[in-house]
């Protein structure tokens, strides 16, 4: 039996529907448990001493000082712990060419970014560990920096790791079509340069370990805050030479990922070795500070990109040329290549291009590394690909909506492989874009926006099309040899009450998940929500699985807890057509209930069904099977990845004077196919959005020639706030995928991918009269005035 | 980061205070709102032996009037510093700069005698009483003393508090028919300032007499701006505008470089002119 989706009028209908999720009042009571909550006896804690050198020689550490300290009671440095955990290199090996060097968990003899932890100090309290890592006496040598990515491959440069041959990690080129004669039959040529800031996520709750090591059974169990328990729990098992069947991950709830909870950490990964040499628990909750130089960064791109565009508007070619700086390593064990492998992946996406190239270079330099972080690539693919085609509009003098009508690939062009190699199920470009202009009034925002030019009132729309990756197969991470899962599980088991418990290995990261889960399950069994019970983050409970990242939680786990649903229903009714005399195909379950399928009459409720089958079941033929628990798992198969599009707007105010931009308000309409929760989805873009719109405007981790990070505190590093944010107007088109029976694709990143491009073309919009154009991220006030022509660039150009 | 260890003692009063503080020695700090002071200690920034609280000192809040002045404690909060009426008639500009600091929890804790006392450079307070000609009352082992507020700033968090000196209040004069204005430009809501200023004068037609120009966020105290006023004295804005070239030599820091923050003093200096000639 199959449930008709699109059916409004179903019983138990949870999917689709605006449900309050079960575990919010609990957050906001204040009652969720963080792994800084988790109090384990005889457990200590740890502080580590980081560089204050972005490249460094470690020519001694004296710790007499930091010993004699009352309450500190030990100090590691690299030396004391490269035996207990060893290294770790982060390749994949379907990235041809890739290379980095080993990473220890702390720095042996050479510190290779400010921020790099070099020793640890564990005490009673971490008060006490930071005193004694204030006393530490590091012999530091300075060695030359490699701060800029620029001149990173230049042959003057220092090469970080000498064994590497180069500073380059990464490179790849992926051309289709003929570039050339498109280039040069254009109408059009459009050039420029784009600079995406880099940044960082910053979690609600820091970075959070509690490491208990227990020599009497030789298990290690971590209660961590993590986005991928399984992930980690393999690479623990690994570098701590332990069987992966003695490492237990434990994840509670979780104040915020964004993916920077979903890489492995020197600091975590050294709170766990100095665990297994004392036999203690040992607890480390990176703070604020330290997570500024200690917590991935991501998105810092140079962009250089090219687009031909025939008379008639059609865009002919697109090339881009990237170059991005990932710090000293490549972080394990999804490397850093994969962002700029996916501007290479994603530029163009949403246009049908007859050719396309793309080139990433991607290097190492002396800054803290840099990661997958929320919509990966995106922001930048997306901002390149939308400025350019704004860019060629205004060389057409055509308006930009009318350009990208004339170039997104049709709806009924499905399936259909890009210029990029990407194979899209089916995407919704042209009907998004029309629900767009419907809903932000475009024709009366040009008339509004003329009228106020007029009185000196320089007011801007962007448009940004976008598409995303969500859900993906092993091509991501499994066919380049990284243990991470691309399939998910899920056990759906039903108790004597009738109340049903499921077992995820997706994990909840405070985005909602679990509310998710438990609209799908009753939905798919037919019980109210109230008697689902959802469990995620425990790989020794949980089915194996993936985890939260690439906007998977929906798609995937989504689709494995409707299976394992499903399943469960049909022993369920397999037992109740033996017990009422009937035939499973007569029956259903309704509200918690076995009822009859024809008439709707109530048979018995599955609390006495549970009754029976736990309590009595002698009373039961005894070859009827009465597993009330399944387990289903999930992985998609046709498709690499299930890409969603979408279509976002900003409009803003520049003050001409300050350079200081106003978002006045934003509009994203976008397919994330099978809408479960539309207020959860909907929470998903306005967050992304917020962090694209911080991005775009506020958030840059500003280094010195040095490579030193200047603003690394929340005073300087400006996050986005409420009062700045604008009214934003979220709409949807389904498009389910065919893939699974529930149709969901991702959500998570559409947001963050399409924010940054349509304020950047919002605010070069509005200045068009001057003629500046801001391309490098932030657009503080400063660079906006020094387009204007007002004030010298900051940025030197 | 957690701060290292300190001492804490609660002050009964302001001999107390006073006494307590020559014990625990000068590098002790007095505690007030604790808005800069607590962030400043988990940064381990200073080596503070103690603090000592006044929070529970008598009489060291609240707004008073006498004659031609009226009195601030040191120890009133932004927040009732935003809607207390004696400050909103007479003071106008306290009561325009409180709601642009910080956001609600910060204000309710935060005090002007703290915010003075920590003297930075590019927050609001500061720059305000310089502008108003306020005087400081302070209270050493020796007695009270007085320090105007043109003297008071002395640099980058530096003041003119001897050590074991304490702020006890701020006397304003009235404002009378004097125009006051507050005008900042940041980036979020609450932010200290990129570029701030203070503008108090006697709106006569085109002239602003006696006026009194002066910036925060631009140079390492608040910075008089003595050839503008001059120029407003005389009605003549692009005078004004130009003689900022040479009253202001701001460095630069994150939030932009000098000539940004030159071109930015003139923008909101025209702005505050504006405001103040609309009220
Ligand atoms: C997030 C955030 C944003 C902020 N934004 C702004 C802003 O935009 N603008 C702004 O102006 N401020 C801002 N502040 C600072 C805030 O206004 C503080 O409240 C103020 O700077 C200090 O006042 P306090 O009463 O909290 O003093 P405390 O923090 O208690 O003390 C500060 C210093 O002054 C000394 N001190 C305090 N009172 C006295 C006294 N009576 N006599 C002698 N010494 C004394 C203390 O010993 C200490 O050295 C911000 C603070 C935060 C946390």
């Amino acid at each position: 039996m199959t449930i008709d989706l699109n059916q409004v009028d179903r019983p138990n209908s949870y999917i689709g529907k605006t449900v309050p999720r079960p575990n919010a009042r609990k957050l906001v009571e204040g009652r969720g448990q963080y792994v800084d909550d988790v109090h384990l006896p005889r457990t200590v804690h740890v502080a580590y001493l980081r560089s204050p050198y972005a490249h460094a020689r470690i020519n001694g550490i004296n710790a007499d000082a930091a010993k004699a300290i009352p309450g500190v009671l030990r100090v590691f440095t690299g030396h004391d712990l490269k035996d207990v955990c060893t290294p770790w290199v982060a390749t994949l090996d379907h990235l041809k060419g890739m290379k980095s060097a080993p990473q220890h968990a702390l720095a042996v003899d050479r510190a290779m970014w400010v921020g790099e932890p070099v020793a640890a100090v564990v005490a009673e309290s971490r008060a006490v560990a930071e005193d004694g890592a204030a006393a530490l006496e590091v012999d530091f040598e300075p060695l030359p920096v490699v701060a800029d990515m620029e001149t990173a491959l230049d042959p003057e440069t220092p090469v970080l790791h000498e064994e590497l041959g180069d500073n380059l990690t990464f490179t790849r080129t992926h051309e289709s079509g003929d570039l050339a004669d498109a280039f040069a039959s254009a109408a059009h040529v459009v050039e420029e340069t784009f600079h995406t800031g880099r940044h960082t996520g910053v979690c609600l709750e820091p970075r959070s370990i509690l490491a208990d090591f227990n020599r009497s059974e030789n298990q290690l169990t971590l209660y961590a805050a993590t986005q991928a328990p399984h992930m980690i729990q393999s690479s623990f098992a690994k570098h701590l030479d332990l069987p992966e069947g003695k490492v237990r991950v434990i994840c509670g709830d979780v104040g915020g990922s964004y993916g920077i909870k979903v890489h492995i950490y020197p600091d975590e990964m050294a709170t766990a070795a100095i665990s297994r040499v004392m036999g203690r628990p040992v607890k480390f909750i990176a703070d604020r500070l330290e997570s500024f130089t200690a917590d991935i960064h991501a998105r810092d791109h140079r962009v250089k990109a090219r687009m031909a565009v025939d008379s008639n508007g059609k865009i002919t070619a697109l090339e881009i040329d990237d170059l991005t700086g990932i710090g000293p390593y490549s972080v394990y064990p999804r490397t850093s290549a994969i962002e700029g492998n996916q501007v290479v992946n994603l530029c163009g996406g949403p246009y049908d291009l007859a050719s396309y190239k793309a080139t990433t270079t991607v290097v190492m330099q002396n800054k803290a590394p840099m990661c997958q972080y929320r919509a990966v690539g995106h922001p930048i693919a997306c901002a390149v690909t939308e400025g350019m085609v704004d860019l060629a509009a205004e060389a057409l003098g055509m308006d930009p909506v009318e350009l990208r009508r004339r170039n997104l690939v049709p709806d009924d062009a499905y399936p259909y492989t890009a210029a990029s190699g990407m194979k899209f199920e089916g995407l919704s470009h042209h009907a998004s874009l029309d629900k767009l202009l419907e809903t932000m009034g475009y024709d009366d925002l040009r008339r509004e926006q003329q009228a106020l030019r007029d009185k000196g009132v320089y007011r801007g729309i962007g448009i940004a099309s976008f598409i995303e990756l969500t859900n993906p197969s092993p091509f991501m991470y499994g066919i380049g040899g990284a243990r991470i899962s691309a399939q998910d599980g899920a056990t759906v088991r039903m108790d004597p009450d009738g109340s049903l418990v499921v077992l995820s290995g997706v994990t909840e990261q405070g985005q909602g998940t679990e509310g998710m889960l438990a609209q799908v399950v009753a939905e798919s069994v037919g019980v109210p929500m109230e008697t689902v019970k959802v469990i995620t983050g425990d790989t020794q409970t949980t089915p194996y699985g993936g985890g939260t990242w690439a906007s998977r939680g929906a798609g995937i786990g989504g689709a494995a807890a409707f299976r394992a649903g499903r399943a469960l229903r049909d022993n369920i009714i397999q037992v109740a057509a033996a017990m009422l005399q009937s035939t499973p195909d007569a029956l259903d379950i309704i509200d918690g209930a076995i009822k009859d399928r024809a008439t709707g009459e109530e048979r018995m409720p599955l609390a006495e069904l549970g009754r029976i089958v736990y309590f009595r079941g002698d009373t039961l033929p005894k070859d009827l099977d009465r597993e009330m628990v399944a387990t289903r798992h999930y992985i998609t198969s046709d498709y690499p990845f299930a890409f969603t599009n979408g279509i976002q707007a900003s409009l803003v105010e520049v003050d001409v004077e300050t350079g200081f931009v106003k978002l006045l308000k934003h509009w994203c309409v976008e397919d994330c196919g099978r809408v479960i929760n539309p207020q959860l989805v909907d929470e998903q873009i306005r967050g992304g959005i917020v962090q694209g719109l911080g991005g775009a405007l506020y958030e840059e981790c500003v280094y010195s020639e040095e490579g030193q990070l200047e603003n690394a505190n929340m005073a300087d590093y400006l996050v986005p706030m409420a009062s700045e944010m604008p009214d934003m107007v979220i709409g949807h088109v389904e498009t389910p995928t065919q893939e699974s029976e529930l149709g969901a694709k991702g959500a998570g990143e559409a947001g963050t991918a399409g924010a940054p491009a349509a304020v950047m073309n919002a605010i070069n919009d509005a200045i068009r009269p001057f003629g500046g154009r801001v391309t490098r991220m932030p657009f503080t006030p400063e660079r906006v005035l020094a387009v204007l022509g007002k004030v010298p660039d900051p940025d030197g150009r | 980061m957690k701060p290292a260890q300190f001492a804490y003692a609660r002050a009964k009063d302001l001999p107390h205070a006073l006494a307590l503080w020559a014990e625990a020695g000068e590098d002790a700090q007095i505690l007030a709102g604790g808005q800069s002071l607590i962030a400043g200690l988990g940064l381990r920034l200073a080596d503070t032996p103690a603090l000592i609280d006044i929070n529970h000192v008598p009489d060291l809040a609240g707004v008073t009037e006498s004659g031609d002045r009226i009195r601030i404690g040191a120890m009133t909060r932004h927040a009732e510093l935003a809607r207390n009426p004696l400050v909103a008639e007479h003071a106008p500009a306290i009561a325009e700069a409180a709601p642009l600091i910080a956001h609600p929890a910060i204000q309710a804790r935060g005090t002007i005698g703290g915010s003075l006392a920590y003297a930075d450079p590019a927050a609001e307070f500061p720059a305000c009483v310089v502008a108003l000609d306020a005087e400081l009352v302070v209270q050493g082992q020796g007695g009270e003393r007085r320090i105007p507020a043109a003297d008071f700033f002395l640099g980058l968090y530096e003041t003119a508090l001897e050590p074991f000196e304490l702020l006890t209040a701020i006397e304003i004069p009235k404002a009378g028919r004097r125009r006051q204005t507050v005008q900042e430009l940041v980036r979020r809501h609450g932010d200290y300032a990129i570029v701030g200023i203070v503008l108090a004068a006697d709106v006569q037609g085109d002239t602003l007499g006696a006026a009194k120009v002066v910036y925060f966020g631009v140079g390492d105290a608040p910075v008089v701006a003595e050839g503008a006023a001059r120029a407003l004295e005389q009605g003549d804005v692009s005078a004004a505008l130009k003689a900022l070239n040479d009253d202001l030599d701001p460095p630069g820091d994150l939030t932009g470089g000098p000539e940004t923050k030159r071109h930015l003093a003139r923008v909101i200096l025209q702005r505050a002119i504006n405001a103040l000639r609309a009220q």
